[in-house]
């Protein structure tokens, strides 16, 4: 046998490593370093809304208060101004549930039927199609502006609810019907030749076949959806019309209110109660959220 | 339905371009005939680049674009390398990073407002520590308040840039790390040399979505800054808003199709690799 | 002639994940210049024993050893080891020669002598004009060439192969094959090859080792795995079709045993065995297809006729391999092509029961 017999510490088993490698302690260190700059801004907000004024005024924001006072959370909620109105977020959350809930339906049951044909129905142009689907989820928003308030002038729900739900679906079709695409292609295509073998029709083949497998991809679509359309301003402010404002205009509003003394207090309760919904979503729907801006960003 | 959408669009980007070159000022107009009595050809172009408004405009775009992106892909890609190390609480990291995205831009840009807020928030916190000097007064100061929209920007969006290399760093065959580790390649070579050259398509997915959100950015300026102090951090998205509605609807729709440009612009790598594909397949 | 010194030692080895035990107290020698195959189903450790060999994995316990020195704690590169991937592994976006050098340039080979080794792999693997291809721009055959040209250029003294042939067809599998049979001919070096297909195992290697769950069961060279397999474990993984087995307690006498079978008896006295059958011992024996005769005379070395029906023929072109019924057991048996057996027929079966395999029931050994 050629065993060495010299060495005073025969080499065995895993390479002995010390409890704290220099290298490990520095990704760590990097790591939580840069947790805390994602960290601070929510627990500033956080900490801020439960301060009352003096303790703002004389305190540190990054200091939280020993007397917490939940006043300014109810405030932000049903008594904030907004210029002239002074009747907190509320009404702006009703808004955005009227908003968001049709929207989401609407653009998600027509870019699931649309992706399910683009994927296993092909037809004339479907190449084509499918580029200009690609490009128009990156067309800025601003060039449809316009044509927009025209086209739902046309149809008479300017300035109303409907007006922001159809903007939404309109907007979130490409990007949806590439989702629901990408993912029907993905199954295996076998499946879909059987039922038709079966004699199963576009529509049955569609319910029975390929909506039963799909539920993580409507998962993710669904919190895509919900997501955007409910963090939304833009649209809120140009197509719904005063009264219908969604929260996060009236956020705005109430934050950017001129009257009366600035309650940083009352803004940073706001700024979280409108926050709390996406961020609900997200912390309940980790791993779909993660998958679901991966499956709409890289695609194929 | 999807194609009345696919009709919108295109119909919608066409008539934007169209009326661009025209003077319509609230009306819009739909008839060939009117376009011809309204056409005055490049005059809102050169209207436009005569604006300082919209100079500022499209130079801060400049800025917050290229930093914005520089800056998502160097940290995201950073931060996913190191996610990649097989780290205890990797869950917990990746949660963390990527919060922020969930959250509207209105409330990203009032949250930083109020951190950066001179009277009250860093600058005031560490003075009062005893640094009497120190200044951060980026959101009232006009030479800096476009970057305090890149720092507010980079907190809401590096998570996703992080997401996304983690997810294109997962995608690389382990038998490529353990090829290179036999031929003794250094671990930080082996990232830039190889795997980061395979990255390419996640790469150029990842910068035209970073890019083109930049083009985009309007909500968490007006959330931040409204785009003051002054005009110091206007952006393109608040000059078409600010034209369109208020009776220069032809300088809205000119500006906004220079934006139609721009994202064109940074779309053609990611056509070129797409292209590329097909060719062969 | 001397016992050369070995070139990969293995002491000890052991792997496990948690309570998971992958490897377990593994020892083996390899002598320079040895084929080893490591063959297995996938799970059994073959490729995590050849992964620790290269350093890629640490082992819980245990040392390895490269000519003579113990590597437990180096890196992979400083083991003297080149290795070839399933998967290829090549950098895609560098040029075959890239790839062969890129390695070579990292470590500060001078210029001259990195060209003169690449120049060397590239003629031995006929890579000359791929050299400035790209990976994307190959067949899978040529990728695979490339890889073990990768190998090849670090001047190593052990190869390892991880499965290489898998994501080829079998064609090329086969040529392929024969390619790295040619080339350890012409290197001499020692070489560990991971795979799950017998065929390649008993071809290539001059010793098998067949593993399952972490340990090896037998490590003999191709001809004895086949012919003495060690237990039924590996009697029962080697050979395709699979060998017949016929549980049964040893009858007759001591000096002259037998296994009851259907209306007979099958006389066990040529069977070579290591221990003395006891009379009454629970067995199994095993005989592979081609060790069944049929309608044969009472020719030497074979047994007793027995009564069977012909229930299926499969015919594989050079032979025939004749499912026939005997006292309710299937078993299969391979004739020449050009016998023709039809379902339902009545046959005599005769064992050649010195080249058949007897196993203890319980323990599964060859007795």
């Amino acid at each position: 046998m050629a065993k060495p017999d010299t060495l005073t510490i025969e080499p065995s088993g895993p390479l002995p490593r010390p409890m704290f490698a220099p290298g490990r302690v520095m990704i760590y260190a990097v790591l939580i370093l840069t947790s805390l700059y994602y960290l601070i801004p929510l627990y500033v907000m956080i900490i801020t809304s439960v301060k009352d004024l003096d303790a703002i005024r004389y305190g540190n924001i990054f200091i939280p208060t020993a007397n917490p006072t939940f006043a300014p959370w109810v405030k932000a909620w049903s008594e904030a101004c907004t210029g002239l109105k002074c009747s907190g977020l509320a009404p702006g959350f009703y808004n955005s549930v009227s908003i968001t809930v049709p929207s989401v339906i609407v653009s998600i049951a027509v870019a699931s039927v649309s992706g399910y044909s683009l994927a296993n129905w092909p037809f004339k142009f479907g190449e084509f199609f499918f580029t200009v689907l690609l490009v128009g989820s990156f067309v800025p928003y601003q060039v449809m502006l316009y044509p927009l308030v025209i086209i739902t002038r046309e149809m008479g729900i300017y300035s109303t609810l409907w007006a922001v739900v159809f903007v939404h679906t309109v907007f979130g079709l490409p990007i949806l019907t590439l989702l629901f695409r990408n993912y029907f292609s993905s199954l295996p295509p076998e499946l879909f030749k059987a039922a038709r073998v079966d004699g199963a029709g576009y529509w049955r083949i569609f319910f029975q076949v390929m909506m039963p497998m799909s539920v993580p991809i409507f998962t993710v679509a669904v919190i895509l959806q919900v997501t955007g359309i409910w963090n939304d301003f833009l649209f809120g402010v140009i197509y719904a019309g005063p009264t219908n404002y969604p929260m996060t205009v009236q956020l705005n509003n109430i934050v950017n209110s001129l009257q009366g003394v600035k309650e940083y207090n009352v803004d940073m309760a706001a700024t979280i109660l409108t926050g709390i919904v996406p961020l609900a979503i997200y912390f309940f729907s980790g791993k779909y959220f993660v998958r679901g801006i991966a499956a709409g960003a890289v695609k194929g | 339905m999807v194609f009345i959408v696919l009709f919108v669009f295109i119909g919608g980007t066409f008539w934007t371009v169209a009326s661009s070159f025209t003077n319509i000022k609230t009306l819009p107009i739909f008839t060939p005939a009117e376009f011809y009595d309204a056409f005055v050809g490049m005059a809102q172009y050169q209207r436009l680049w005569r604006s300082s408004r919209w100079i500022i405009s499209i130079t801060n775009l400049g800025i917050y674009g290229s930093l914005y992106t520089i800056f998502a892909f160097v940290i995201g890609f950073w931060l996913a390398v190191l996610m990649d190390q097989k780290i205890r609480l990797e869950g917990v990291f990746r949660t963390i990073y990527l919060y922020p995205f969930a959250l509207s831009f209105i409330v990203t840009g009032h949250v930083w407002a109020w951190i950066m807020n001179p009277a009250f928030g860093l600058e005031a916190t560490v003075r009062g520590l005893g640094w009497e000097t120190f200044s951060f007064d980026w959101l009232t100061n006009r030479e800096m308040s476009i970057y305090a929209v890149v720092i507010a920007g980079l907190w809401q969006g590096t998570g996703l840039v992080m997401a996304l290399m983690l997810a294109g760093l997962r995608g690389i065959d382990d038998e490529i790390w353990r090829a290179a580790r036999i031929d003794g390649i250094p671990k930080w070579r082996t990232y830039i040399q190889i795997v980061l050259p395979m990255m390419r398509p996640v790469l150029v997915t990842t910068f035209v979505i970073v890019a083109s959100g930049a083009v985009r950015v309007y909500d968490l300026v007006i959330g931040l800054t409204q785009g003051g102090p002054g005009l110091s951090s206007q952006v393109p998205t608040i000059y078409v808003y600010e034209t369109m509605f208020v009776g220069a609807l032809a300088q809205g729709t000119a500006a906004s199709t220079i934006m139609l440009l721009a994202t064109a612009v940074i779309l053609i790598p990611w056509v070129v690799v797409e292209f590329g594909k097909k060719q062969q397949a | 002639m001397a016992m050369k010194s070995p070139s990969v030692s293995i002491r000890g080895l052991a792997l496990s994940y948690g309570a998971v035990s992958v490897l377990q107290n593994l020892d083996l020698d390899i002598a320079q210049g040895e084929f080893i195959v490591l063959l297995g189903p996938s799970g059994c450790g073959k490729s995590t024993l050849l992964n620790c060999i290269a350093g890629l994995l640490e082992p819980s316990e245990g040392q390895v050893f490269i000519n003579g020195k113990n590597v437990t704690w180096e890196e992979p590169k400083d083991r003297g080891i080149g290795m070839v991937f399933q998967s290829y592994a090549l950098y895609p976006q560098m040029t075959v020669e890239r790839n062969l050098s890129f390695g070579l340039r990292v470590s500060g080979l001078p210029k001259d002598e990195i060209e003169k080794r690449v120049k060397r792999a590239a003629e031995m693997l006929q890579l000359g004009e791929l050299l400035h291809r790209k990976p994307t721009a190959l067949s899978g055959g040529q990728r695979q060439r490339v890889a073990i040209g990768r190998a090849l250029v670090r001047d190593v003294d052990v190869f390892l192969f991880d499965e290489p042939l898998s994501n080829l067809d079998a064609k090329l599998r086969a040529e392929l094959r024969v390619e790295i049979k040619r080339l350890h001919q012409k290197l001499g070096n020692t070489m560990i090859y991971v795979t799950h297909d017998q065929i390649e195992a008993l071809t290539l290697a001059d010793r098998v080792a067949v593993m399952k769950s972490g340990v090896i069961q037998q490590l003999d060279d191709p001809h004895a795995i086949y012919n003495q397999p060690r237990n039924l474990y590996v009697a029962s993984f080697i050979g395709s079709p699979t060998m017949n087995f016929i549980k049964g307690e040893i009858g007759g006498t001591v000096a002259a045993p037998s296994l009851a079978l259907g209306k007979g008896d099958v006389a066990l006295k040529s069977y070579a065995s290591k221990k003395k059958l006891g009379v009454g011992q629970k067995v199994v024996f095993g005989a592979r297809p081609e060790h069944l005769r049929l309608n044969a005379g009472n020719e030497a070395g074979l047994s007793d006729a027995f009564d069977a029906v012909v229930d299926l023929v499969e015919p594989m072109g050079s032979d025939s391999l004749v499912w026939l019924k005997l006292a309710n057991q299937m078993l299969s048996a391979r004739v020449e092509s050009s016998q023709i057996y039809k379902p339902g027929e009545k046959i005599k079966v005769r064992f050649r029961v010195g080249l058949s395999s007897i196993f203890d029931a319980q323990s599964g050994e060859r007795l």
